[in-house]
């Protein structure tokens, strides 16, 4: 099993920021990827979205401490 | 009188504390960054939500939902003008890359007249970018402009026009940006460069490493973090491009150039659809925004350097 806390009384180490950060930077750059290609314009239509919750994550997920 | 505490320093000075004084100085500056940032930016999300005309204000104003979100990312030529500023936006920062970092190279190597050259070189990032723009749309004029004269001194090219040909002037605009703005990558670049210590370099000669091997196993990687962060700079400002193609091209020949910012400010102010445009601009916004976390990350990484 593994583990999901570091200690009594730690928070559980899956709120680390740094993979959630790595996570929400890689969807803000799909999302802007998806907003500027010129393949498919269903991939652009859903770009905003992709963005905004990239965004969105990015700013939650900064908040979460670093170890 | 006052005593103070052993391990708490006295707060009160003439009845205010430290922490009022404090928020009685920056108190100005935080009204008028609610006034002017805050406040507009919130007016503009209400406003994209609606079918507001600002050149109509006694016009019953309808919440429209999400309608003109989907009216934009359903558009093809919302799809187009986003497609010319990738091109601008990629392009201009694969050159300048390419060339800031080549010169920076060349300006580390501390030669005669270095300082001079560094100076010469910084002179275009010194100017405005409506100049830019006007003093290039001349020097790419097909009768008498310098740029057709020096391209056909050293190719038969025949007459041709940059900014009036559909397939000539979205690399026009990626020229000028290219010339303007490549002297920031290599200063950005020769900051890098001049925080890599010696001693490194000094202990790969002793292990016999060649220069090409110096190269890909110590300066790119030093550089590497400099470099993201000029690329990032750059593409935040690119993508926000107006003044600078408004000059030159206007958006044309048709709207081969029409960059998604000029297209935001034909739709707000020509057209005055302006809940449209301000869903158009809260978009931007949010990638702006999205690409600027990316930013500080990198930034934080270099810093921790």
């Amino acid at each position: 099993m593994s583990r999901v806390s570091s200690g009594p009384g730690q928070r559980p180490r899956i709120f680390r920021r740094a993979p959630w950060e790595n996570g929400a930077t890689a969807l803000i750059g799909l999302g802007v990827f998806m907003l500027m290609q010129p393949f498919s314009l269903w991939l652009f239509s859903n770009s905003f979205a992709v963005i905004l919750a990239g965004t969105i994550g990015f700013v939650i997920v900064s908040h979460f401490p670093e170890a | 009188m006052a005593v103070a505490r052993p391990g708490k320093p006295v707060q009160r000075a003439h009845g205010l504390s430290d922490r009022a004084v404090a928020w009685i100085f920056i108190s100005p500056t935080i009204l008028l960054l609610l006034a002017i940032n805050i406040f507009p930016l919130l007016w503009t999300i209400y406003l994209s939500f609606t079918n507001y005309r600002a050149n109509q204000p006694g016009r019953l104003v309808q919440w429209v939902g999400l309608d003109n979100y989907r009216n934009l990312l359903g558009s093809e030529d919302v799809w187009g003008y986003l497609q010319a500023t990738a091109h601008f936006v990629g392009w201009s920062i694969f050159f300048q890359v390419l060339l800031g970092l080549g010169l920076a190279l060349l300006i580390n190597q501390k030669f005669k007249g270095h300082a001079t050259l560094t100076t010469l070189i910084l002179l275009p990032m010194m100017l405005s970018p409506a100049v830019v723009g006007v003093f290039w749309a001349y020097i790419y004029q097909p009768q008498a402009g310098i740029f057709n004269y020096l391209v056909n001194f050293f190719i038969d090219a025949g007459s041709f026009t940059m900014i009036g040909d559909v397939n000539l002037a979205p690399w026009s605009i990626v020229l000028v940006d290219t010339w303007m703005w490549t002297p920031y990558v290599m200063l950005i670049c020769l900051a890098g460069l001049r925080s890599i210590p010696d001693y490194i370099y000094e202990a790969a000669e002793v292990d016999r490493a060649s220069k090409w091997r110096q190269f890909w196993s110590i300066t790119l990687p030093m550089v590497l973090p400099f470099l993201m962060l000029a690329v990032l700079f750059r593409a935040i400002e690119n993508f926000k491009m107006f003044d600078m193609v408004v000059e030159l091209t206007s958006g044309g020949p048709g709207s081969v150039t029409e960059l998604a910012s000029i297209n935001l400010k034909r739709e707000a102010f020509e057209k005055w659809r302006t809940g449209y445009s301000s869903a158009f601009a809260v978009i931007l916004f949010v990638t702006v925004f999205g690409a600027g976390n990316i930013y500080v990350k990198f930034l934080n990484k270099v810093k921790q350097r």
